[in-house]
């Protein structure tokens, strides 16, 4: 088993570093077909080691190598394969790998085709290193290199000022939640002396509570920086700058997930504080709500999804925090494949449509493109959760999971934001596939895509189907490690009045959304309509502001005193000490100089008077030597 | 009155100090070589008296190698001195500056 294990781990790395040998060369189908390959490789060795925790209940476990060991410090490089880092691996991998092959086809006319590859394979390296390790430094170095690597490819087009400028963005706001990261780590280590997590959870119980929840808040920071919580949400929504199919793999199926990882790794410290957990839920709802009422009105069909994914972490925070770990994970699962799916979809419409990503812009589309339109139908019935597809199993529990737990307010929003979730998801496929044929107005000619980057999505397109019937034989395995609770509304009136209910109220937003974005007289919005200039409007499609108040509140007072910083302090204490000491021995070098005025007689003068010097001092330090006695005493008599 | 160490020490301080005054005042290069002798000389002079007071002859074979050092560094000196002569015509310190920093 070790052998798949470092199959699976490794090889997105040899996949990588292949491709980076042809970075500054000139486009070769092979950089992107081998690490494709590499990466199948990586898919097939997960997936045995799927079924050999499924049929022997073992875990694997290596140590690769010693990688700190001083003092009592000790950290291995350590990799894990249990029921947690196995569903992942495989979420990863095959995410990965059908993201591969439709970037082949996507980024065939792009310039940087070699250098895309090698940053996406690195992706996966790291994302693999971050799911798989033993403990919280092996976890830290993926978490890492997942925001490295993110960085890279939001930016990938980097000659666009706003594509860096998102990258930036991303990468800073991460930082700051690494901090809160990195703090944890620190204090995890210092109250239990190690970062392994089998050993430090086992130290936890007898902690303080104080301490575990300083713990649990510092992790949960840094879980709310990777999973764009608020407050630090609003890169998310930025990174679309980047190439679509790193919207599908990054920041919709895998990375903006690890913070939900995190914290289901971290389940045995988060049960013991159900206060943090509360509030991780209560934020959760909070963000579910607050996405979803942004996607209502956004015009950038990458945004609304990208809304629409911010939204589903909140439920699974309300799941995790709520202590249904593996509602969480299976919520997570079931999410990667549907929304990968929508963001590929999406990726074949922005084609079409020459990079157009206003979907009022667009209209009528299924004629043109039946697998997409197709595709991307199920992918959001799959999101808005109708019986039988994949979010149906997993939201609705967690709905359940918040009902059960008495939590009636959360209950409320997420299943108030259901509702939305449904509304915008099909607001965005009538405006893209159906009405108008509008996009005949900016004499666009759109076109279906290959026909093999469709074959590339439809794994996901079937797991979107078939991931709910997946979980009780998820349960049953899952449960191994996390806490097993069946969630289940005891009085089967209430469970069958809920079920029915929410998915009427669902399908009834569904259907409003069709009524309302079909019809005949959608125009581009100019900005002169009546909705248009409401106050609620302008507070959605600006974000709540939020962007605004950073820029003015934040990024400009740290202008403003990095200014202050840099002209009193640098230039005036810094820059004039070094200056000042740099000036002493200039100064003296340039008065020293007349000594060598090249005049042999002078030199000599010199020479003598140095040997004079040095004689006295020797005198003087051999009479000090030899009456060195005499003078304690004497200066002892004098009283000093 | 006999003559013990203390004397040949006072004679090898005065020579030095000569020697010491020559090589800062002289200008003439042949006076400078000549000062340097008698600073290597007062040396020696010094050597071979303390070598004579103690018994021990590792002082005055000091002053042989002294001697013989002296000897090739003033075949040197003398060999550029007389090049330099043919070339520029003086011996004069003061037109030595190409050293100059």
């Amino acid at each position: 088993m070790e052998l798949f294990l470092y199959t699976a781990l490794f090889s997105p790395l040899v996949g990588s570093l292949f491709a980076a040998l042809f970075a500054t060369s000139k486009k070769t189908k092979i950089a992107g077909i081998v690490p494709s390959a590499l990466l199948g490789i990586s898919l097939i060795s997960s997936f045995i080691l799927l079924i050999s925790v499924l049929t022997t209940k073992e875990t694997v476990h290596v140590e690769l190598m010693t990688w700190m060991a001083t003092g009592n410090l000790y950290i291995p490089f350590g990799f894990v394969v249990d029921q947690v880092s196995v569903t992942m691996m495989m979420v990863v991998t095959l995410v990965s790998t059908v993201v591969h092959v439709y970037a082949i086809g996507y980024m065939d006319h792009d310039k940087g085709f070699n250098r895309f590859f090698s940053w996406l394979s690195a992706f996966v390296f790291s994302m693999m290193v971050l799911v798989m390790s033993d403990n919280f430094a092996g976890l830290f170095i993926g978490w890492e290199g997942v925001g490295l690597c993110s960085w890279g490819l939001i930016g990938f087009w980097y000659h666009k000022e706003s594509a860096t400028w998102a990258a930036n963005e991303a990468f800073i706001m991460n930082r700051i939640a690494d901090l809160g990261m990195l703090i944890g780590i620190f204090l995890v280590y210092w109250n239990t002396g190690t970062l392994q997590y089998e050993q430090a959870f086992a130290v936890m119980p007898s902690l303080e509570i104080d301490v575990l929840t300083w713990i649990g808040i510092f992790l949960f920071i840094g879980a709310m920086g990777k999973s764009a919580q608020f407050p630090l949400h609003t890169w998310l929504a930025d990174a679309m700058e980047g190439p679509t199919p790193v919207s599908a793999l990054i920041h919709a199926a895998t990375m903006v997930t690890a913070g939900v990882y995190l914290v289901v790794r971290a389940s045995p410290l988060y049960d013991l504080i159900p206060s943090v957990g509360l509030f991780i839920a209560s934020l959760g709802a909070f963000v579910a709500l607050f996405a979803a009422s942004m996607a209502l009105v956004n015009r950038d069909m990458k945004r609304i999804i990208a809304y629409s994914t911010l939204s589903q972490l909140g439920y699974m925070f309300v799941a995790a925090g709520l202590g249904a770990y593996w509602v969480a994970l299976f919520h997570l699962m079931a999410h990667a494949f549907f929304k990968a799916l929508l963001f590929l979809g999406a990726g074949n419409v922005m084609h079409a449509m020459h990079d157009e990503l206003d979907p009022f812009k667009m209209g009528g589309l299924r004629k043109v493109m039946k697998g997409t339109f197709v595709m991307m139908t199920i992918a959001s019935v799959a999101l808005a959760g109708i019986f039988p597809l994949a979010g149906f199993f997993s939201k609705d529990l967690i709905l359940e999971v918040a009902f059960v737990e008495n939590h009636y307010i959360i209950y409320c929003v997420l299943l108030f934001t259901a509702g939305l979730t449904a509304f915008y998801s099909f607001r965005l496929v009538a405006l893209i596939f159906h009405g108008e044929e509008r996009y005949k107005l900016f004499g666009i000619h759109p076109h279906e895509a290959y026909k093999f980057m469709l074959i590339a999505m439809s794994p996901l397109l079937l797991l979107a189907i078939i991931a709910g019937s997946f979980k009780l034989s998820y349960f049953e395995m899952i449960t191994n490690l996390l806490p097993a609770i069946e969630y289940h509304i005891h009085h089967p009136v209430t469970y069958w009045i809920m079920t029915i209910g929410t998915q009427l109220f669902v399908g009834l937003s569904i259907l409003y959304a069709y009524k309302k974005y079909t019809s005949r007289d959608i125009k581009v919005p100019d900005g002169t309509s009546k909705m248009e200039n409401s106050f609620g409007y302008k507070l959605l499609i600006n974000q709540y502001y939020i962007p605004r108040f950073y820029e003015e509140y934040i990024v400009k007072a740290y202008r403003e005193l990095s200014d202050i910083f840099w002209t009193k302090i640098d230039q005036k204490v810094v820059d004039a000490t070094v200056d000042g000491i740099a000036n002493v021995f200039y100064q003296t070098g340039e008065r020293t100089r007349v000594m060598q005025s090249g005049n042999l007689s002078t030199m000599l003068k010199w020479m003598v008077a140095g040997t004079v010097a040095l004689l006295s001092l020797a005198v003087v330090f051999g009479l000090a030597a030899r009456y060195s006695g005499e003078m304690k005493t004497f200066l002892s008599g004098l009283g000093v | 009155m006999e003559i013990g160490l203390n004397h040949y020490l006072v004679l090898s301080t005065i020579l030095f100090a000569i020697g010491l005054v020559g090589v800062m005042r002289r200008k003439n290069l042949l006076m400078l070589f000549f000062a340097t002798e008698i600073l290597l000389n007062s040396v020696n002079i010094s050597f071979a008296a303390i070598s004579h007071y103690y018994g021990d002859l590792t002082g005055q074979m000091f002053a042989f190698f002294v001697i013989a050092i002296a000897a090739s560094e003033v075949a040197v000196g003398l060999g550029l001195l007389i090049v330099w002569h043919k070339k520029h015509n003086n011996i004069d310190l003061d037109s030595m500056s190409t050293m100059r920093g």
